[in-house]
């Protein structure tokens, strides 16, 4: 049984990934118009992003899959419930990937407005669609006694849900604005702060409301505390971007991230997908979960595989942690390397830059 | 269409394409690695130019080959939640595994290949392309497994209360036999594509006598890929064969068309029969070849459809067992034909280019062109022969396609879903061909563009390191990227 208990902690841990990492990334992306105003500074967000989006996409990929190994039966029941939701999800998934490759690709300024677009719409909706699908798995769907879930698409299209779709996707604005003012220099900077300290006025407000209205449709004593914790944690990300220090403020909204999902986690527990007509179609920890053999193997092999998955992700993000600027953007996004007709370009052949390898 | 047929269209659908771009990603990372690693030893910067062409051709590919993959994941729980509550417990462990093992080092690592030219050191660079590399052959070995197991369901028992499969051996799940020698096919198959791709674009290059210093060992090196690659894809589908025999004698029946049990059994080149197969009008045999091909021995005895047909009904009740019997005979033939054509080109191809030759004629350029197309025919005959020919089953003996679908999903939703996605992947298609082709014309980029993207910079400076507030270094952040969307 407590395998089944590690087994939950795990996802959830797959869960907090995907929303703490992804979750600045769809901010960014969400941000493309705002934050980036002109074709210099859309090229610097994307490119603040560009080497870890794929790697933070994983973590999604992995909780499916986890899911899917550790409980059959709450992969089945929720994969196939929330058909439609899933649908736009991945329509969104596969655009925005194929946007961030093939975005600087092109010639004309209408391509790049057309991938722009992608990139927009395909951030916005995932920010909001996980909310809604988290909101519907924590307030409980209906469902059968064999599993399987009885509703339509206004279902899951209920006021709570929405309201944590409106919470996920205003603390991933933050989450991302906050990052942009971490990430780049100037401008850019300036602006992603502002955003930063707009939106993350309104999320800590949204999240106080839906969380507090979490707590009343179901929880314990300790996913109160977990839901106290990420507004405050919310709070103190706004209150340290005011303070202009964006280093700890990410800190604190990654933070709040994190309490989100453990909170929904928290939540649920022992329950994984309620059921709110037929109590019998209540999927737990236990009658939702693999055989015990199965879950062994899982165990050993996520508990020698994470730790480096986790190093050399982390290694990844050491290796580009410096800020981008609009002086570094080459002319043109298909030719990186050439020499830079605007003037606002030092000399690159000082003689530090030509340590050779 | 009811969802059955909708669900199983957009399987093959998703599924067929999604495998048009994993061989050219798999295949070309090797070659790009292979040729990096060139540069990093040698230090001849033709190495480097050419690997960063043929890198780019790669990361067109490598995208859609990713994202279409998300759908392949979600698809199991949506529309085919039977089948997943079933086989989850057994099925979902090689996912999960893929996950963890493979997915996350090939995206972290091209992460780092693409954007840090100019921050790792050439060896730590070349090292993420290798990583990248290991991570996609790990990828196709693990889900590879997964399909094994539908093939030849091993290492489970059946839960007497919940009638789901429960593993108990995760060994004979990862390497049965079947396993073990499809993921050697494929894998061959993917290396093969690569090369064939690699041998097609040297080709358009050599035609016009652009860069011959970079598209002849290019072209070189892709045709011996391709020698290599379609001879050792013969011999592993010939050893794939024979286990394939012995574990699924229902597929190589279909795959032959064979009704009635032979011994010796002649291999079918072609055969014109009636639609269901049945009788035959017309057909060129070669004799006791089948029985090799399935047994390792001429005169090796061969079951035919109708037999393994009673045998089955014998064993799982009354029903048809018979996949699509016309389709499955010539997707084979379609997979194998493709194979011995690259076979022959390969052959040709290095015989005109030996010792520093190169032709003159346009139509041999051309027909290596041309041979792009071989590798997509073969690889999609390929899985739609080995899917359809599992038909009707999910689980070959254990569970059945019809019994697989989610029940509460309704047709007119798995219709939306297969519109979006035909509409989609058809978009970028379009898309990736274009930017592929063009991408592709543009040719390597000049020898002092590729030198200055390699020039190291900081944080690999190790002055700078200590520098606490190194990021607001106003000079640093004046530098050019060196690789920037």
């Amino acid at each position: 049984m407590w395998l089944n208990q590690l087994w939950f902690v795990l996802i959830a841990v797959l869960w907090i990934g995907y929303f703490v990492l992804e979750g600045f990334d769809f901010g960014v992306g969400a941000l493309l118009w705002i934050v980036g105003r002109d074709e210099r500074g859309r090229r610097v967000l994307i490119n603040t992003i560009g080497p870890v989006w794929d790697g933070n996409e994983v973590w999604l990929l992995t909780a499916g899959g986890a899911t899917f190994a550790a409980f059959p039966e709450w992969y089945a029941t929720l994969f196939s419930g929330f058909y439609l939701p899933l649908l736009i999800i991945l329509v969104c998934l596969i655009v925005r990937g194929v946007a961030f490759e093939y975005r600087g690709k092109g010639d004309s300024d209408k391509w790049r407005r057309n991938w722009d677009l992608a990139i927009l719409v395909s951030s916005w909706l995932p920010a909001l669609l996980w909310g809604v699908a988290f909101g519907n798995i924590v307030r409980g769907v209906p469902l059968d006694a064999g599993h399987n879930f009885t509703g339509n698409l206004f279902t899951l299209l209920n006021p709570f849900s929405l309201m944590m779709g409106a919470t996920t996707l205003l603390l991933f604005l933050t989450h991302g604005a906050i990052y942009l003012a971490l990430k780049t220099t100037d401008e850019v900077r300036a602006r992603a702060r502002s955003v930063a300290v707009r939106a993350g006025g309104a999320a800590v407000a949204v999240m106080l409301v839906t969380l507090s209205w979490e707590q009343g449709i179901r929880g314990s004593a300790v996913s109160a505390v977990v839901a106290a914790l990420a507004v405050i944690a919310l709070a103190g990300a706004w209150w340290l971007t005011r303070r202009g220090r964006d280093g700890w403020a990410f800190l604190a909204s990654a933070v709040s991230t994190l309490l989100l999902v453990v909170g929904w986690f928290a939540a649920l527990h022992p329950a994984v997908m309620p059921s709110t007509t037929d109590p019998a179609g209540t999927l737990t920890l236990t009658s939702a979960a693999s055989g015990h053999y199965t879950l062994v193997v899982m165990s050993w092999v996520a508990l020698a595989l994470v730790p480096f998955v986790v190093a050399y992700q982390a290694w990844s993000y050491w290796v580009f942690r410096r800020r981008i600027s609009t002086r570094q953007m080459p002319s043109s996004p298909t030719r990186a390397s050439t020499t830079h007709p605007t003037t606002d370009l030092t000399d690159l052949t000082t003689p530090r830059d030509r340590v050779s390898g | 269409m009811d969802s059955l047929a909708l669900a199983r269209w957009q399987f093959g659908i998703t599924t067929v394409y999604h495998y048009l771009f994993i061989p050219i990603s798999i295949g070309l990372s090797l070659f790009i690695a292979i040729l990096e690693t060139g540069w990093v030893r040698t230090r001849n910067v033709k190495y480097l130019r050419a690997a960063k062409f043929w890198g780019k051709l790669f990361l067109i590919n490598f995208a859609i080959g990713v994202v279409t993959g998300i759908v392949q994941e979600f698809q199991f729980g949506m529309n085919w939640s039977n089948y997943s509550r079933f086989v989850g417990d057994v099925f979902g462990a090689p996912l999960a595994m893929e996950a963890l093992l493979a997915f996350f080092m090939e995206s972290t690592f091209l992460g780092l290949w693409i954007f840090g030219w100019d921050k790792l050191s050439p060896r730590l660079h070349v090292a993420c392309m290798w990583l990248v590399a290991l991570g996609t052959s790990a990828s196709a070995y693990f889900i590879l497994a997964a399909n094994s197991f539908m093939q030849h369901p091993v290492g489970y028992r059946i839960d007497p209360v919940t009638k789901h499969a429960k593993m108990t051996d995760i060994g004979a799940v990862l390497f049965q036999k079947l396993q073990i020698y499809t993921f050697a096919h494929v894998i061959l198959a993917c290396v093969l594509t690569g090369a064939v791709l690699v041998t097609g674009v040297s080709a358009w290059f050599l035609m016009r006598k652009r860069d011959i210093d970079i598209f002849r060992p290019c072209l070189r090196i892709g045709l011996v890929g391709m020698l290599i690659g379609s001879v050792a894809v013969l011999i592993s589908g010939d050893l794939q064969a024979k286990v394939m025999t012995d574990v699924q004698p229902m597929k190589m029946a279909a795959a032959e068309a064979l009704y009635n049990t032979s011994q010796p059994a002649s291999f079918s080149v072609v055969t014109v029969g009636t639609l269901d197969g049945a009788h035959e009008v017309w057909s060129i045999r070669i004799p006791d070849v089948l029985s090799f091909m399935a047994t390792g021995s001429f005169g090796g005895k061969v079951e035919g459809i109708n037999d393994v047909q009673a045998q089955y009904t014998q064993l799982y009740g009354p029903g048809d067992y018979r996949p699509d019997v016309p389709v499955t005979y010539w997707m084979f033939r379609l997979m194998v034909g493709a194979g011995l054509v690259l076979l022959v080109v390969s052959i040709v191809g290095l015989w005109l280019t030996r010792r520093g030759r190169m032709p003159t004629s346009k139509w041999v350029w051309r027909l290596a062109m041309l041979s792009i197309v071989g590798p997509y025919v073969g690889n999609a005959s390929g899985w739609v022969f080995t899917e359809l020919g599992r038909q009707p089953w999910t689980v070959v003996g254990l569970f059945k396609t019809a019994d697989s679908l989610s029940p509460n999903v309704s047709a007119g939703e798995v219709l939306t879903s297969l519109i979006v996605f035909t509409a989609l992947y058809g978009v970028l298609a379009v898309v990736e061909t274009r930017l592929f082709v063009k991408f592709a014309k543009a040719g390597p980029i000049s020898e002092k563009e590729a030198l200055d993207s390699v020039t190291l910079r900081p944080p690999d400076d190790p002055d700078d390191v200590d520098n606490a507030d190194a990021d607001e270094d106003p000079a640093d952040s004046e530098r050019v990227l060196t690789f920037a969307y």
